[in-house]
């Protein structure tokens, strides 16, 4: 859910509001981080230490009962399975800055190997965690990260340059590399969504997308009535339009519902960032071929492989160090320990029903 | 006296007459406009999309007029409709065989009891309507964020005859649109022709006047309420039905171009004036606004400026009329 805060006067509506935003991957932060703070020197790193076996692996999201939290820690738990390790999920039941502070304590008490955490603040979790540092344990930030100077590493669900760079070329594809086609973002101050327009437009004047032309942005504000009139008016306003392409979650189901139901289904393709539940029902009656996201699974499953790997010494969340995660392959620590999941997934008729969230 | 009565209704209803009017002249202007520079604005698909659009706020402005009209207002209708569209969506889902006459049935019953809340507030708790409602519009949204939190029902969850009924049509006229005109038309029949609709004139325009001249004022209150309420739910309804994702968060500031639809649809909001049909006008304009824009690809936050002006130029006209009605009134007992 990439909404913004629509209204000053549900102010009391919007503050709730966070709490799903928060819930729902914490995007508009973190992707856009370039601030070069050296990361924490510690042990030098044995690049061809052995996993260690029975590790304690503690999961603190930013909320418990959330639906995408569930599915990114049941990721997690499927890694340390594969670690045999022990796997151990604790959280508040709301996403309140303070609410994480005490489950950390806990956690250091019972000498736990691996903390990862999603942070529901960067730095009020930090004397916490600093503690647990000091008493060994390694932390792992995920989804939305935790000050620098109080974690290990950060695994970063993708990067801006990726999400703009896989939405291009899904519109190439559905569009068959030539054609109109148009954006229908949030709002237009959004941070994460201007970010990936302007890689999307640095993608569009390469050579290779040349015959792509970008008609218009249109902003739907992240409301679906009016995503829903925006989409309708990109229709109306370019009759050659292929490709409508948003990358937000409310935009994409707003303009997919639309299109399945109007006559322009099966004229023009629906693309962008959503949620396969709400997408199912677009993708299953052909509105929509394919569409992104990262995988929430995935974000879980990298963070137990690299506190594991961070627990045995394989790396010491210095950039450029490398470990290898399972099934998702090597990955490399980047700039200020930041770890990148890798392009978004790709969500067809075919894999749709593997994923619930 | 019945010689001085008429006249003057006479004159205020060939007034109200020409505020409609204008409705209408703006209508085909701005349609006539924009389809000059794309035709394609009044083909089947496009008029069939701005109707569908109309449909849920008509039905919304409907019952908003009839509060207005007693000089009251009600804001938690975006929040009304919200609770109405994730109880329904939620019941639907559980349950895929009901048929869509029970969810319209609960749809209209969770609204109608939250219009018996803020009814009650209102008369017997001698609170204005604007803070009652205000109250109300943060407590059903806080009720529908407690309940769902961060769930969401998505169309996939949904059966098939919930969805579709959006958009199939008898005769053509799609259901929704079809259930805005006869909301549109019930309510404003009733307002114009029967008695408790010319209660609800009377009390807008002098509230002590009515209650000393035996008017139930307190059920006709309630009952306007109620009526707001019901039809705020019954929009969540066809919300949930037109959109297929129904969060928490459904409807957020629907209650401001609700109010809008109503004002620019000339109902006065000190009460007293204005007509049902209006309202529905007034929904139809601003949704032909929000299209038409975005079909002429002017930049969308001139939208709202010219919704706002709009708004404002509707509420001269107002004072206008009452101005000229007071003259009027004046020379004709001079006259006597």
């Amino acid at each position: 859910m990439l909404r913004s805060h629509r209204r000053l006067l549900s102010a009391g509506a919007a503050s709730l509001l966070v709490l799903g935003i928060a819930a729902c991957g914490g995007t508009t932060k973190d992707s856009a981080d370039n601030s070069g703070a050296a990361a924490q020197t510690g042990a030098s790193a044995d690049p061809n230490a052995k996993l260690k076996e029975g590790l304690k692996i503690a999961f603190l999201p930013k909320q418990l009962n959330n639906p995408y939290t569930d599915v990114e820690v049941g990721g997690g738990k499927v890694a340390a399975g594969e670690l045999k390790g022990e796997y151990k999920l604790v959280g508040p039941n709301d996403a309140s800055a303070s609410s994480q502070v005490s489950y950390i304590n806990t956690l250091i008490q019972q000498q736990q190997d691996v903390i990862g955490i999603a942070a529901n603040d960067p730095n009020a979790v930090c004397p916490s965690l600093n503690q647990a540092r000091q008493a060994g344990i390694k932390i792992v930030a995920f989804d939305s990260d935790a000050s620098k100077d109080c974690r290990d590493v950060f695994i970063n669900q993708a990067t801006t340059q990726g999400i703009g760079e896989s939405l291009v070329k899904m519109a190439s594809e559905l569009a068959g590399g030539s054609g109109e086609i148009a954006i229908l973002s949030a709002t237009p101050n959004a941070t994460n969504q201007n970010a990936w327009i302007e890689v999307m437009k640095t993608e569009l004047a390469k050579p290779e997308n040349a015959k792509l032309k970008l008609v218009k942005t249109a902003y739907g504000n992240d409301d679906d009535q009016k995503s829903f009139q925006e989409a309708q008016g990109l229709l109306q306003s370019y009759p050659n339009l292929k490709v409508i392409v948003s990358p937000t979650t409310v935009g994409i189901a707003a303009a997919s519902r639309y299109v399945s139901s109007s006559n322009y289904k099966g004229k023009v393709a629906i693309t962008g960032l959503g949620l396969p539940n709400q997408m199912r029902e677009y993708v299953k009656d052909g509105t929509v071929k394919k569409f992104a996201l990262w995988n929430p699974a995935d974000i879980g499953y990298l963070a137990a492989y690299a506190g594991a790997a961070l627990a045995s010494g394989q790396i010491s969340g210095q950039q450029g160090e490398k470990f290898k995660a399972g099934k998702l392959g090597e990955y490399t620590v980047g700039a200020a320990g930041e770890i990148v999941l890798g392009p978004p997934t790709e969500f067809t008729a075919e894999n749709i029903d593997q994923f619930n969230f | 006296m019945t010689a001085t009565a008429t006249a003057p209704r006479h004159l205020l209803s060939g007034l109200v007459k020409v505020r409609e009017l204008g409705i209408i002249l703006a209508l085909v202007l701005l349609v006539g406009y924009t389809a000059a520079s794309n035709p394609r604005f009044l083909s089947g698909q496009s008029i069939r999309d701005i109707l569908l659009n109309t449909a849920i706020l008509a039905v919304m402005a409907a019952g908003q007029a009839v509060v207005v009209i007693t000089r009251n207002i009600d804001l938690s209708v975006g929040s009304v409709l919200g609770l109405s569209a994730f109880t329904v969506a939620t019941m639907m889902s559980d349950n895929p065989g009901l048929p869509m006459v029970v969810a319209i049935l609960v749809g209209l019953a969770v609204g109608g009891a939250a219009g018996v809340l803020n009814g009650v507030l209102v008369r017997y708790g001698r609170v204005p309507a604007l803070v009652v409602t205000l109250g109300t519009l943060y407590m059903f949204r806080g009720v529908t964020y407690s309940w769902a939190g961060g769930q969401q029902v998505n169309a996939d969850e949904l059966p098939r005859h919930f969805l579709t009924f959006a958009n199939d049509a008898v005769l053509g006229i799609p259901w929704l649109v079809l259930i805005a005109l006869v909301v549109v038309g019930g309510v404003a029949l009733l307002m114009r022709n029967y008695r408790v609709g010319r209660e609800l004139y009377a009390m807008g325009s002098s509230p002590q006047a009515a209650e000393l001249a035996g008017i139930k004022v307190a059920r006709n209150l309630l009952g306007a309420f109620i009526l707001s309420g019901a039809l705020a739910g019954l929009a969540g309804v066809l919300f949930a039905a037109r959109f297929g994702t129904v969060d928490a968060a459904a409807g957020t500031g629907l209650e401001l171009n609700v109010v809008a639809a109503v004002v620019v649809g000339g109902v006065a909001v000190f009460g007293g004036s204005g007509t049902v049909w209006g309202a529905g006008l007034g929904a139809l304009l601003l949704t032909v606004i929000g299209s038409s824009l975005t079909v002429l690809d002017i930049n969308q936050f001139w939208q709202q400026a010219i919704v706002g002006a709009l708004i404002i130029l509707a509420i001269c006209a107002d004072r206008l009329v009452a101005v000229r009605i007071a003259r009027s009134l004046r020379k004709k007992d001079s006259h006597v």
